[in-house]
């Protein structure tokens, strides 16, 4: 399939000229020979290998092709009539197979010869493909070239199930065309968020609900196992955890690896890429390399931007005008049409950088930009990209922004336009009737109103007239409008969950409810959040506020977890682990203390001790015996006694009427009833209980969270108890008759704590705040509140009283137990 | 070159935002990070303050709260934030093809030379 052009002639032209050979006739390759013909159009006589079989085309196009809003020969970029005006030899569908360095010629897969005296690599990179079993089926596609695309259109032609693997930028435009071409798609991305290398968790999660609402199922944190057959071809993929998504055809798009093969073999030196200076010029001076298939200072790139200033160094190069090539910011922008979304740049958050970020939930709009010492150094914008090519600008400059910090976010309009870069002149700008808060179509006069008539904190317009209080998107324009009106005299209204947030713990639990968030990543957005991903304060309070809200539908969040929890076991000073088996009611056999008594010798406890708890801790476990101890201790029947959660830890028993000539009920017993009903439950902090068989109170329960102190005539319920640095006393709650009552009021004052507490605050400090009588009117004042709170405790419990010592030891969570290898020095080559 | 780097598998070893932990016979054990951004750190598992395992604290950015007194750790410099005063020494990282190298002369504790790629 060479190009038809007249060999005579063509030899006659180029007589006497230096024989450039290029190998790759894709993106880079054409355009570092159109960079060479600007500026010296003589001096080289120019042939092109392409193992493609046709001209020069725009790759990147290939994803509108797919999508059927262009044409093949609408992407070409250099037809034949390029080559034939430009003297261009093009060698199409027919590899380069050998380099001969030492002779300085190329041979091609179809055995022609080619001298030359300089060389550029342009081979660009290869997909890369998983090796799992499967891989090879036919049905099984890449997405690189033209022939991808087809075979990608023949499948859509019969309409069906499509699995992409990879939800990076390729495979979200390969599964946006083939969901366009009427497929049923699924995305499996083996990340929890999409794109992870291009966007953080905020923007990934407004891209996925997007994608959903378009129709596409998209797995996050699933890891292929298997690509399934049936007739010879590929009928599905099978992920690692068991599920099974039927497939017509599978598209792999995990990643791309320079395509080095025949560099190496020609003897460059090659690592990621051909390693070239900063003229393009491998470790042969004869011979140069371009675009994605080079490794420049370390960095091999994706896109194009870099590919076209590497091409200007090499042409500089090539033409004894050397310039350098210095490396390349890059941006990236999803091409898939109604989705806005920009990155570029560092937003890793690293030290000393500082995170401004704006929120719009009704447009569904999310922007970051990172700055560090002044400068821009990364942003990332999702829903409105209007001015990422400004901030990519202010970014690649290095400009200082400190003048127009404060408006920056608002973009470039807003930055640059005088007094509106004062935000609060912007405010005091608006006319009365402007609307300030939408949500609640509350006017400026509104607002300002209220704030005349005393409202002097945004919490207090909050409750007053309402501006804010829904989704806090106008947060600031109150704050604009609090700080015109009143100057100094702002207050500062109650504490906020954390810096991240305008809202109060009580709001966020509110809002949670009343909009239906489900997801730390919705909360943050519907709720505004002013940070991209929170902090380690609130990440734990929301998983926690959620799992609440939604038992049995949340996913529990294990990264919003500090360790003790994350591990199930208490962290101890020397970094090893203390584990404490639950002991109902205080309650202990012979067998349990000999399986406890085995289980420190086998995993060396360096102490046991007897907590004040009723049970027994076995000190200095290593964290990779964890697992081990407690499937010893589930033999014996045990389970975890959750003494490291914010949680029910306790509950400790009197011996009672079986035993104790003073008892006047069964305070074991209950005891036990008690925790079998209580375990395992999280919530805003550690929970305890007792039980004692009458008012001696052995068991210190009016010192707990819930205690239990018989009578002859029933039980006395205490609550909000606490030892420690403030020791408090219980207050009596109420007084019932029955073991049943006395155990459905303990599930419903769990559950009301649960329910209203703020996160870490002990029941002591919450019966504190909001007063006794709120807490017996909460529970008393209707007939049924008490059975409706148990109720929804009872539900609650029903996901929760599993076992977390069992599931781990059964092999769950496996990474989070052992080490990811061992290095013997001696031998490095054995990383186990 | 390629023989200086150490491959210790594959970069889905680690879920972002978690940390994992890699013996060294005769050495400092090392914990390697995935930031929820997707990038890879590894430093000495030692907190400069009281020797916590930093593999087992919260990530947030690219910095760990060590999980005994919530110093922060910078996982790009290994130094202490926030007007705490340590450093823990990095070893040198890359991820290829999807698996994560560690610089041999560093995991075994030699002072990292610098790489020519
Ligand atoms: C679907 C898709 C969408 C993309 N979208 C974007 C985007 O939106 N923005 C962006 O910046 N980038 C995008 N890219 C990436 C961009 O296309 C690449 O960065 C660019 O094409 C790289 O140019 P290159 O010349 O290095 O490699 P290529 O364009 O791949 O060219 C290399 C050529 O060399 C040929 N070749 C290889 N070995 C031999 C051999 N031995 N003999 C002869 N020929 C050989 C190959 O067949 C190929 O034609 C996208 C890529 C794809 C596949
Ligand atoms: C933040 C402060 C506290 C710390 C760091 C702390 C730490 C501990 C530790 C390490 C244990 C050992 C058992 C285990 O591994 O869980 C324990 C158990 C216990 N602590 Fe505390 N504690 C604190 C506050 C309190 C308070 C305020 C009280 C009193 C109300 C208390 C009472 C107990 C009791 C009774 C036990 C035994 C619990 C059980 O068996 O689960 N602690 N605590
Ligand atoms: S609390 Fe009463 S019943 Fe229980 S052990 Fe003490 S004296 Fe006996
Ligand atoms: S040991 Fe890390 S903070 Fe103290």
């Amino acid at each position: 399939m060479n190009a038809p052009v007249s060999f005579d002639q063509e030899s006659a032209r180029k007589a006497g000229r230096e024989r450039l050979v290029v190998i790759g006739n894709g993106m880079a390759g054409c355009r570092a020979v159109e960079e060479l013909l600007e500026r010296d159009p003589d001096r080289y006589s120019v042939t092109i290998f392409g193992a493609e079989p046709r001209v020069n085309y725009n790759r990147i196009m290939l994803s509108p092709v797919l999508a059927g809003e262009k044409t093949f020969e609408e992407i070409v970029i250099n037809g034949q009539d390029w080559y034939e005006d430009n003297a261009i030899t093009l060698v199409s569908g027919d590899p380069v197979e050998h380099v001969d360095c030492a002779n300085r010629s190329v041979i091609s897969a179809s055995g022609r010869v080619e001298p030359y005296d300089r060389l550029i690599f342009a081979t660009g990179s290869d997909p890369f493909i998983i090796p799992v079993p499967g891989k090879d089926l036919p049905g099984v596609v890449t997405f690189r070239d033209l022939d991808d695309v087809d075979r990608m259109l023949c499948a859509a032609e019969k309409g069906g199930d499509a699995v992409v693997i990879g939800g990076g930028l390729l495979g979200l435009e390969a599964a946006h065309g083939l969901s366009l071409r009427g497929m049923n798609v699924t995305v499996i991305h083996l990340m929890p968020t999409l794109m992870e290398r291009q966007l953080d968790e905020a923007a990934g999660w407004l891209l996925k609900e997007e994608l959903e609402r378009r129709g596409q199922t998209i797995l996050i944190s699933a890891d292929t196992e298997a690509i399934l057959e049936k007739d010879g071809h590929v009928a599905g993929v099978r992920l690692k955890d068991g599920r099974e998504i039927p497939a017509d055809i599978v598209v792999m798009a995990v990643g791309i690896r320079p395509n080095v093969a025949l560099a190496k073999a020609a003897g460059m030196e090659v690592e990621r890429g051909i390693v070239v200076d900063d003229h393009m010029v491998t470790s042969d001076p004869a011979v140069l390399a371009v675009g994605e298939c080079v490794q420049h200072r370390g960095a091999c790139y994706g896109l194009v931007a870099p590919l076209w200033e590497m091409c200007r160094a090499l042409a500089d190069g090539l033409t004894d005008r050397p310039s350098g090539y210095q490396g390349s910011v890059t941006s990236t922008k999803l091409k898939v049409s109604g989705i806005d979304l920009f990155s570029a740049g560092d937003f890793s958050g690293s030290d000393g950088s500082e995170d401004i970020v704006m929120r719009d939930a009704a447009r569904g709009v999310y922007k970051r930009v990172v700055v560090q010492d002044s400068k821009v150094i990364g942003a990332v914008l999702y829903g409105d990209t209007a001015d990422g090519n400004w901030y990519f600008d202010l970014l690649k400059k290095g400009e200082d922004i400190s003048d127009i910090r404060e408006a920056l976010i608002f973009g470039q309009a807003y930055a640059s336009g005088g007094a509106l870069a004062d935000p609060n002149a912007a405010v005091a700008a608006l006319s009365d009737d402007a609307e300030i808060c939408g949500c609640n179509g509350v006017s400026k006069g509104k607002v300002v109103a209220c704030i005349d008539a005393g409202a002097h904190s945004v919490d207090a317009v909050r409750s007053t007239c309402k501006a804010s209080a829904s989704c806090g998107s106008c947060t600031n324009l109150v704050e604009g409008l609090l700080a015109i009106t009143l100057g100094e005299d702002v207050e500062s209204g109650p504490k906020t969950m954390c810096k991240c947030t305008s809202f109060t713990h009580s709001d966020v639990r509110r809002l949670i409810l009343e909009k239906e968030l489900k997801e730390i990543p919705q909360v943050m957005q519907e709720l505004h959040w002013t940070t991209p991903d929170g902090c380690s304060s609130c990440r734990p309070a929301l998983n926690y506020y959620l799992l609440c809200a939604w038992p049995g539908e949340y996913v529990d969040d294990q990264k919003s977890r500090f360790v003790n929890e994350r591990l199930h076991a208490n962290i101890q000073k020397d970094g090893t682990y203390s584990v404490v088996p639950r002991m109902w009611g205080g309650l202990t056999n012979p067998k349990e203390l000999r399986a406890i008594a085995d289980a420190a010798e086998k995993y060396q406890a360096r102490t046991v001790k007897v907590t004040g708890g009723q049970r027994i801790d076995l000190f200095g476990i290593r964290k990779e015996d964890l697992p081990a101890i407690w499937a010893d201790l589930n033999a014996a029947g045990m389970v975890s006694g959750h003494a490291y959660g914010k949680a029910l830890r306790t509950v400790k028993t009197c011996v009672g009427s079986e035993w104790c000539r003073f008892g006047t009920q069964d305070s074991t017993g209950l005891g036990v009833k008690i925790e079998r009903m209580t375990w395992g439950s999280w919530m805003p902090h550690k929970f305890k209980i007792a039980v004692s068989g009458c008012p001696r109170n052995c068991a210190e329960a009016t010192i707990k969270d819930f205690g239990v102190v018989c009578v002859d005539s029933g039980y006395e319920l205490h609550v909000g108890g606490n030892g420690g640095i403030k020791v408090r006393a219980t207050d009596l709650l109420c007084k019932v008759e029955t073991e049943e009552e006395a155990l459905t009021t303990c599930a419903a004052f769990i559950q009301l704590y649960r329910e209203e507490a703020h996160y870490l605050e002990r029941t002591a400090p919450w019966v504190e705040r909001v007063g006794l009588d709120y807490v017996k009117s909460r529970m008393f004042d209707e007939a049924d509140a008490v059975a409706k709170l148990a109720a929804r405790f009872r539900i609650s419990q029903k996901y929760s009283q599993i076992d977390p010592w069992a599931q781990r030891a059964g092999g769950d969570r496996k990474d989070l137990h052992t080490h990811i290898g061992e290095v013997r020095p001696l031998q490095m080559e054995d990383v186990l | 070159m390629i023989g200086n780097w150490l491959d210790i598998g594959p970069v889905y070893q680690i879920e972002p935002g978690m940390a994992r932990t890699l013996p060294v016979e005769g050495g400092e054990e090392i914990a390697v990070f995935h930031t929820m951004t997707g990038d890879f750190y590894a430093l000495v598992n030692k907190c400069p303050h009281k020797q916590g395992p930093l593999s087992q604290g919260i990530v947030h950015g690219a910095v760990v709260a060590c999980p005994l007194h919530n110093w922060n750790i910078s996982l790009k410099t290994g130094e202490a934030l926030g007007g705490d005063e340590g450093c823990v020494p990095t070893i040198p990282l890359k991820v290829d093809a999807g698996r994560i190298y560690l610089l041999r002369s560093a995991v075994l504790g030699e002072k990292p030379k610098p790489e020519a790629a």
